[in-house]
């Protein structure tokens, strides 16, 4: 075991500001959605497009930043035999008492059942509330686009499901990243300070 | 007891004559500083005048003030200049009324309607290059209205021959799209009816003199009537049952009625004209269908003078708009009227010289991207703007109708007209608030203010339901619907004010009934209270067949708004209508967000957030018994 600088400075940046977005996005949009009164229709738009953009900005240099130092391959998928693994463990063994069948390195942080939530975020939720939400924005323009077959009811609902799923996705997530470390809160702590405890690779192979 | 009797004459004295003295000089007691008048001595003596003026420019025996107390002879030696020469308001802060007023702390409501500065300083800002009095044509006494014409056309050659080929005239036109015959003159309405038969009331706002039957000669020049539309002196009125004059004797209407109209000194109209004011359109426009505000709902005498409050361009505080800076003219064709409405101005602003120079059209001036962006709502701008192509300017920026505190009528059932008192005379039945519910010319009436619009899609096209056309007499007839749906794009979602009612139709034929209402003869409903004559005659002379049998349906007419335009501020908020029962709740087949949803996927959803809680929520307790258990052993 060893303390190691687990979750870099821009990423822990990202990390962050992405939650406090989505959050905001969450309580604006369902405000938007007609589910309660909160800031107002009118105000609760405007915060809902000045939040998606920034949103979106900061996706720009989160891609750019997994490009270029290569952290895109945290998301690779693993073997199906190593997801039934983590899925076991999380059904069967926790209860048990059983070890955890994976140890994070910096390498590999994320586990397979992570990766696999990460990267259907990452390329189904994020993508579908992005692409129909951009369609929702520039609603005024579809003549001019062509897109004259589109309706902005399939639109809308499209946003609202991956906005359900963003949200589904949160519960899960926060349980898992506040239940599952060994000391309390070490997830929470970790995705702050940016350092976390590295286990030797061979623990891995072990399971 | 010398000296304290010496105090009290001494205290009197100082009481008296003493304090008061010193209170002025101190300024203890403030007075009102009051402008002296022209002249030496006023139409009463100076204390006569403080204790009852009012009483005096108060109308004398209905609407009579006598020319001791005429109100522009108040203003005429009252009125002061500025340093540059100009006249001031007579009501303005520290002039003649104003000084007293505010000092006694009571509101002067007779500049609300009344011109507060004198005619000469009105007549000259009107910067015309001709003044009207200095023309001898017009300085002669004038028995009737075509004469003034003769004298007008003496100088305006070609005048009547623009103004007899405008809908003003003619009320004709056969539009352009749906090739329907339209026009005052074929339409059929919830209100009266039809002009048909009843021309010599209806008649009273025609441009012209004498249309009193159908031998009415459309080519007379000297029958096109200048005064009503360019008289600003506010002393010449159509009488409102004689064919279009006005009254050349004093004479009350109704006869039996207390309000007396006055015969104008035509002379005196003749050489004060000039542009068409607020309150010379008002004049029919604010009165149309038998009333102030009866028909539009956003045209009433409240616009006269009205307050930015009531309307953001006509207010005198502000812009202070005739109705002409809109309705823009050439050659005497008004732009902007209703039969051939533009819904959707995709032009944008008119530029002088490149465009048709029309300004009927909200967009006409201020373009189709007028929301500037606010500082604390960024994206709130943009899509506004983006809301002009389906949405027209009206639909949020007229938030309330009938606002001015001038009622219009809502509903008006003909079925129940006819009742009379024991002794056989004519009802009237007053609500609390002094609004006509019951006439036994007309049936039951119902009116508001601070009406909210209807809403619907709109193109600018409107059908009107004709009077041969078939109908089914257990639907409500709508006599006029509107060209548009969502997916037209050339149509914007409208406000309309609309008027519901009852009205006889010919039940043999299934069709609209019209029916001869006003007239002295026995055929007339109001004298007779028949129907079957009444509409016999109406049908005869519109060239229409009668069964001889009539009933009653329910029918509604839409009047699109476009009058009272708010201020920003009062303009309607998004939430409105993005919002589950919002205005916008009935109209059907496009998704507006805050007010539709899939219930389904909304349901699907938050069974899958609930489901997803609920799963961790087990997992966490499952893990926190097993560990538990796990210790214990």
């Amino acid at each position: 075991m060893a303390r190691v600088m687990m979750y870099k400075r821009f990423e822990r940046l990202w990390h962050w500001s992405q939650a406090l977005l989505i959050i905001s996005l969450l309580i604006t949009g369902f405000e938007v959605h007609g589910t309660y009164r909160l800031f107002g229709f009118e105000q609760a738009v405007d915060y809902h497009v000045i939040l998606a953009w920034t949103l979106i900005g900061l996706w720009v240099f989160a891609i750019f930043w997994h490009l270029t130092t290569g952290e895109w391959r945290q998301y690779i998928p693993s073997s199906p035999n190593k997801i039934v693994a983590m899925a076991r463990y999380y059904g069967v063994d926790i209860f048990m008492g059983g070890g955890h069948p994976f140890h994070k390195t910096r390498q590999q942080k994320h586990n397979p059942l992570q990766r696999a939530a990460y990267l259907s975020l990452h390329v189904v939720i994020s993508p579908a509330i992005w692409i129909s939400g951009w369609l929702y924005l520039f609603y005024a323009s579809w003549a001019e686009w062509g897109l004259l077959s589109l309706s902005l009811g399939a639109v809308a609902l499209t946003h609202t499901a991956a906005a359900f799923a963003m949200f589904a996705f949160l519960v899960a997530h926060l349980y898992l990243a506040i239940t599952m470390s060994t000391v309390p809160l070490g997830n929470v702590k970790a995705m702050i300070t940016g350092y976390d405890d590295e286990e030797e690779e061979q623990t891995l192979a072990q399971n | 007891m010398r000296q304290p009797l010496l105090y009290i004459v001494l205290l009197a004295i100082a009481a008296t004559i003493g304090l008061p003295a010193n209170a002025e000089a101190e300024g203890r007691t403030p007075k009102p500083v009051v402008l002296k008048g022209k002249g030496e001595q006023c139409v009463e003596p100076t204390d006569v005048m403080r204790q009852r003026h009012f009483e005096f420019i108060l109308s004398q025996q209905q609407g009579v003030r006598i020319e001791k107390y005429s109100l522009a002879g108040c203003v005429e030696c009252h009125v002061t200049l500025d340093e540059k020469g100009a006249y001031l308001s007579i009501d303005a802060k520290g002039q003649f009324c104003e000084s007293c007023h505010s000092y006694a702390a009571v509101s002067i409501d007779c500049f609300d309607c009344h011109e507060s500065k004198p005619e000469a300083a009105v007549s000259k800002e009107q910067t015309f290059t001709a003044d009207h009095t200095q023309f001898e044509v017009l300085q002669k006494p004038f028995k009737s209205g075509p004469e003034v014409t003769k004298a007008c056309l003496s100088c305006h050659t070609e005048a009547s021959k623009q103004l007899h080929k405008t809908k003003h005239w003619s009320w004709h036109l056969t539009h352009p799209e749906t090739g329907q015959t339209l026009g005052k003159r074929h339409v059929v309405n919830n209100f009266y009816g039809s002009v048909i038969t009843n021309y010599e009331r209806c008649t009273s706002c025609h441009i012209g003199y004498g249309w009193k039957d159908e031998s009415f000669d459309f080519t007379s020049e000297e029958n096109v009537d200048c005064l009503v539309c360019h008289d600003t002196t506010d002393s010449y009125r159509k009488f409102p049952a004689d064919a279009e004059h006005p009254p050349y004797l004093d004479q009350p209407f109704p006869k039996s009625g207390k309000e007396i109209w006055r015969a104008p000194d035509l002379s005196h109209a003749a050489q004060h004209v000039g542009k068409p004011r607020r309150k010379n359109c008002g004049a029919c426009h604010f009165y149309a269908d038998g009333g102030d505000g009866v028909k539009h709902g956003d045209l009433d005498s409240s616009l006269a003078n009205p307050k930015q409050a009531l309307d953001v361009h006509m207010g005198t505080d502000g812009l202070n708009f005739s109705c002409t800076v809109c309705h823009s003219t050439e050659s005497h064709d008004i732009k902007g009227s209703r039969y051939t409405m533009v819904a959707k101005d995709t032009h944008g602003i008119d530029v002088p010289g490149r465009d048709d120079g029309s300004r009927a059209t909200c967009e006409s001036c201020h373009g189709a991207t007028p929301h500037k962006t606010n500082p604390h709502k960024t994206a709130v701008a943009d899509k506004l703007n983006e809301h002009t192509d389906r949405v027209a300017c009206q639909t949020c920026h007229i938030p309330y109708y009938a606002k001015g505190g001038v009622a219009t009528k809502t509903r008006l059932d003909w079925s129940t007209a006819g009742k009379l008192d024991p002794d056989g005379r004519n009802l009237m039945i007053e609500d609390p608030q002094g609004q006509v519910t019951y006439t036994s010319k007309m049936g039951d009436s119902a009116w508001g203010e601070n009406l909210v619009p209807e809403y619907a899609w709109f193109s600018g096209e409107i059908r009107y339901k004709e009077l041969g056309e078939k109908i089914d007499p257990d639907e409500t007839i709508a006599l006029n619907t509107f060209k548009g749906s969502h997916t037209d794009p050339d149509a914007r979602i409208w406000p309309f004010k609309a008027m519901r009612g009852k009205q006889p139709y010919d039940a043999g034929n299934q069709t609209l009934a019209i029916a001869h209402l006003f007239g002295d003869n026995d055929a007339a409903y109001w004298k007779s209270f028949n129907w079957n004559t009444a509409i016999k005659v109406a049908m005869d002379a519109a060239g229409a067949d009668y069964s001889g049998e009539h009933g009653f349906i329910e029918t509604t007419m839409h009047l699109p708004l476009t009058h009272m335009i708010a201020t920003k501020e009062e303009a309607l908020g998004c939430d409105t209508c993005h919002s589950r029962d919002g205005r916008l709740s009935q109209l059907d087949g496009l998704y507006m967000p805050g007010r539709d949803r899939s219930k389904l996927l909304d349901l699907i959803g938050w069974l899958v957030v609930l489901g997803t809680l609920a799963g961790v929520a087990v997992h966490g307790i499952a893990r926190l018994v097993f560990a538990s258990k796990s210790r214990k052993n």
